[in-house]
Order: structure tokens, then sequence, then C-alpha cells
């Protein structure tokens, strides 16, 4: 039973949770309560069995244990205005708590608010949607504990004392809020998938909640820009076995084993893909989507149709603009039309200054000039791209070997 | 929930913006302002003098300093205000949205205190 029981907490906590804070107004109120509920289940369970629905009795139990609480402490002192509601609700009955709905999205959707600093909203969802613990926050965005800690307060306190609903944003707002909650979905990604470099083990596997967050996510508001993050992430993470060498060195894309890559998830991915377009209101994340898409149908770097891959850059360039999209758009423009080509976009792009400091604009540049067989200005091009990337590590290491080849 | 809205704006680019601009940009704010009082959630609003009006009082060791100007040199400088009464901060955001300063200019929103005792 004990088993169970710990099980029901992986599976249910954060949904029990989400419910528990609609239904009192309050996280810290909430999180007790979640706790005095499963402490509960654990002392009656045994004995009495499973329930029909868990969940239901749980978020049951933890609901009266709350308003207990705040009851005891209505009587040493008045109540902040509010929970005197609370008190007088009537008593929620068993047969109704069987429609449950599913506050997961309120819950994300409050703690991606853009009234929140992104770094809060960052540790908000890790450690309020995702369940995780302070201390794997912390370890994964190589950040002292007691900062994460001191965030989550804060955004907490922001929350209840600007008064940011626990709602699920409705009409014209909701596209623009989905933006959000997307966005911090995709940088939990990167940080996991760019992040690690494969040797820290005790790094939290961002990746795979992010993945869990877009998975949420789709059951629960299934748009077209959803599914694209999802594929998205589904495809980058197909190819986490041969993205490093056995010795943990970089291995560039048209260097890895197309063998290792996950099948499974690129079959999904290409199915929401294929979902997403059909519906019509596509967006940058879908578009990111099918370029990685047709890496992921190509049998060998060889064929890949970098033609097709340069056109959707263009597309992405108007709708989402940026120098790294910029400069991604340039190294297809090479790869589709030839390395002078390539040459001549980066330079320009160099010229108006935004990428001056980017490793990967001078590695890309360097690249091309290494194949229009202009080794001496790809040396110097290596040289520079050293000069912007971490001291330590497999970015490092990479151009140090790709410089020492030239030197031959 | 009460909030005040505080309209930044730099003051020396309305100096410079032409007559018919600040115009319709008065007409605006005209309008605004009757729509909030119409939803019932205006509390209060005004405009305020330029900085070059303003007086910094502060009180050190029982001496009364006065500066001249505002509190500090600032990009955008305070130059009025909304008190509204809204649901929550989503609502207050989507009206804060709404004062013309804002497509220019900054509007900060803050929740107003509420003291849960305060003196009768």
């Amino acid at each position: 039973m004990r088993q169970l029981i710990e099980e029901t907490y992986r599976r249910e906590s954060r949904r029990i949770l989400a419910t528990l804070v609609r239904l009192l107004g309050d996280w810290d109120l909430a999180e007790e309560a979640l706790q005095d509920a499963f402490a509960e289940a654990l002392a009656h369970w045994p004995a009495q069995g499973l329930p029909e629905n868990p969940r239901a009795w749980l978020v049951s139990a933890g609901r009266f244990r709350a308003i207990d609480k705040l009851r005891r402490r209505a009587r040493q002192a008045p109540l902040p205005e509010g929970y005197e509601d609370l008190l007088r609700a009537p008593e929620e009955a068993s047969a109704r708590a069987e429609e449950l709905p599913d506050d997961r999205l309120r819950m994300i959707f409050t703690c991606c608010h853009p009234a929140l600093s992104q770094e809060a909203r960052l540790a908000l969802t890790l450690r309020e949607v995702c369940g995780l613990p302070t201390e794997a926050i912390a370890a994964a965005f190589l950040c002292p504990a007691a900062t994460v800690a001191q965030r989550i307060v804060r955004a907490k306190a922001k929350i209840r004392d600007a008064k940011i609903p626990f709602a699920v944003p409705e009409g014209p707002e909701l596209a623009m809020r989905m933006e959000t909650v997307l966005h911090v979905v995709y940088l939990v990604f990167n940080e996991g998938y760019h992040g690690s470099d494969g040797s820290d083990l005790l790094r939290t596997d961002l990746t795979g909640e992010a993945i869990r967050l877009g998975e949420i996510l789709l059951e629960l508001a299934p748009d077209a820009e959803v599914k694209g993050l999802l594929a998205l992430m589904l495809f980058q993470d197909s190819r986490r076995a041969s993205r490093l060498s056995p010795e943990g060195e970089l291995v560039l894309l048209e260097e890895q084993d197309r063998g290792l890559w996950d099948r499974e998830g690129i079959a999904r991915g290409q199915a929401l893909l294929d979902q997403a377009f059909a519906e019509g209101r596509i967006g940058p994340y879908c578009l990111q989507a099918a370029i990685a898409s047709l890496h992921a149908a190509a049998k060998t770097a060889a064929e890949t149709d970098w033609p097709q891959i340069a056109g959707l850059y263009q597309v992405l360039r108007r709708c989402a603009p940026s120098p790294v999209v910029d400069l991604n758009a340039a190294v297809a423009d090479g790869m589709a039309f030839g390395p002078e080509a390539g040459i001549r976009r980066i330079d320009a792009l160099l010229e108006k200054g935004e990428l001056a400091g980017f490793a990967l604009a001078h590695s890309a540049r360097a690249a091309f000039l290494e194949r229009c067989g202009r080794p001496d200005e790809a040396r110097v091009a290596y040289a520079k791209a050293l000069q912007h990337v971490p001291a330590d590590g497999p970015q490092r290491r990479f151009l140090s070997r790709k410089l020492d080849s030239l030197q031959a | 929930m009460k909030y005040l809205c505080l309209i930044y704006g730099n003051e020396s680019e309305m100096d410079v913006r032409r007559e018919g601009e600040n115009r319709v940009m008065m007409e605006e704010y005209f309008g605004f302002t009757t729509d909030i009082k119409r939803s019932g959630k205006y509390v209060a609003g005004e405009a305020l003098q330029p900085t070059a009006t303003a007086t910094t009082v502060r009180v050190r060791s029982g001496k009364l300093v006065t500066t001249d100007g505002p509190f500090a040199e600032t990009k955008e400088q305070l130059g009025g205000f909304y008190m509204i009464d809204a649901t929550d901060l989503n609502e207050a955001i989507q009206i804060a949205g709404r004062i013309p300063g804002a497509k220019t200019g900054s509007v900060e929103v803050r929740p107003i205190v509420v003291f849960a005792n305060a003196p009768a």
C-alpha cells in the first residue's frame, strides 16, 4: 500500500496541488494541504483500501484539513480579507468531486505570467508544475539553492500581493500568453540540451521535464504551436545518443551516426507536425520543427534537403526575426547554394554588428572558407571563434582541433 | 482591488512634439478617462505639472531639506496617474495598456496596500 501511495504521489501530486490552489486561493496553504492529504492517506488507506477515486479523495482531505487550520487561526486573530469566504463556502459534495477539472493549465499559465521575471517563471514552473525540488533546479541552472528558493518565495509573494489570478487567459489574451508559456518550456529544454555536456550526470534531465511539460500542454491546450514546440523538442532530443562521442566530444550534425537517432521520437514528432500544419495557424515553433524534421528525414547528411530548409528559414526570418535566425538562414543558404554564398551572407551579418561575439558565426564562416579551399582565412575565423567560447569544454576542444588540423 | 497606474514619459520629447500631436493625445486621454469612469473602475486620476515645477522634501537629522526638481534624474519622468479598482492584475494590466501614455512611455502598475486593521 505504501508503494501505491508513493506512486500516486508521483503521478498525481502536481494535479492535486493545482486544484487545491484554485480551491483555497493560497499557494502555501495548498502545499500544506497537499502534505496533510497524503499523510491522511498513509494513515487510512492501509485499513480502508484504495479509494475509488484517489485524486478526489485527496483533494477533499486536503481541503478539509486546510479549512480546519483556518478555523483554528480565526479563533486567535481575525483572518485576512478573502479567507472568510472559504469558511462559509458550502462543502463540496464528494459526488461532484469526480468531475474535478484539470487545473494544471491554470498553474502553468500563472507560473509563466509575464508580470513575473523570466528567472522566476522558470523556477516556479519547474518547482510547482514539474515538482522538482529546489536543489535540483539550482543544480540544473548552476545557481545557489538559496537564490532559487528566494526567487520562488518572491514570485509567490508577487502573485499574492499584486493579485495575479489563478486562471487560464481567454480570448485574444490567450495567444499572447501561450507564447510566454511556450517560451519558458523551450528555455527549460535548451538549458538541458545545450547546458549539459554529458559529463555531469548530477544535472537534472531538463530536456525530459520540458518534454513532459509539452505533453501536458498538448493534453490540455492542443493548438498548432504547442504541437510544433513538442515536435521540435522531440526531433532535437532524438539525436541525444549521437551528439557526443564516447570521449565526450561534440559531434556535428553532419557527422552524427544517424543510426543512433530515436526513430520513435522522430515519428511522433512528424505526426504532430503534420497535424499542426493541417490545422493552419502555424508559427515560429512549427517552422523550426519543420526544419528539424527535414534533418531527421535525411538518411545521410548529403541527402539533406537544404533548399527547402533555406526556404523555411526565409519564412522564419519574417515571422520571428532574430540575429540567430539570420545566421541559421545564412548557413542554410551556404549549404543550399554554395559556400561562397554562405560566406557572403555571414559577412553581411557580421557587418551589421549583432553577431560579432557569437562563436557560431565565426566557426560557420570558417567551415565555408575551408570548403572553398581558403584555409588561411579559415584559420583566422576559427581563431576568432575561439575568443568567444568558455575556457573549458567541448566547444573549445572542438574549435582547437579544427584549428590544429589546418596548421598541418 | 485598487492599483495605482503611474504614467512615465520623456518630457523633452513631449516639448519637441508638434502641437497637433499633443492635442491628439489630450483627446485620447479625455476619451480614456470618460470610458474608465463609465466602467466604474475609476477611483482617481490627475495630470501632473512638469518636473521643473517639482520640489523634493527630505527631513534629515530633524532638519527639513528641500531641493529643486524631482527626487532623481530619470530618463522618463512621472507625468500623471490613475487609481483604478480592478478585479486582479490581469485586468489592471489591460486597463493600463489603454492609457495613451503607454504608447510612447511607460506605465507602472502597483497594487495598493490593504491594511487589515486600519485605524478608524
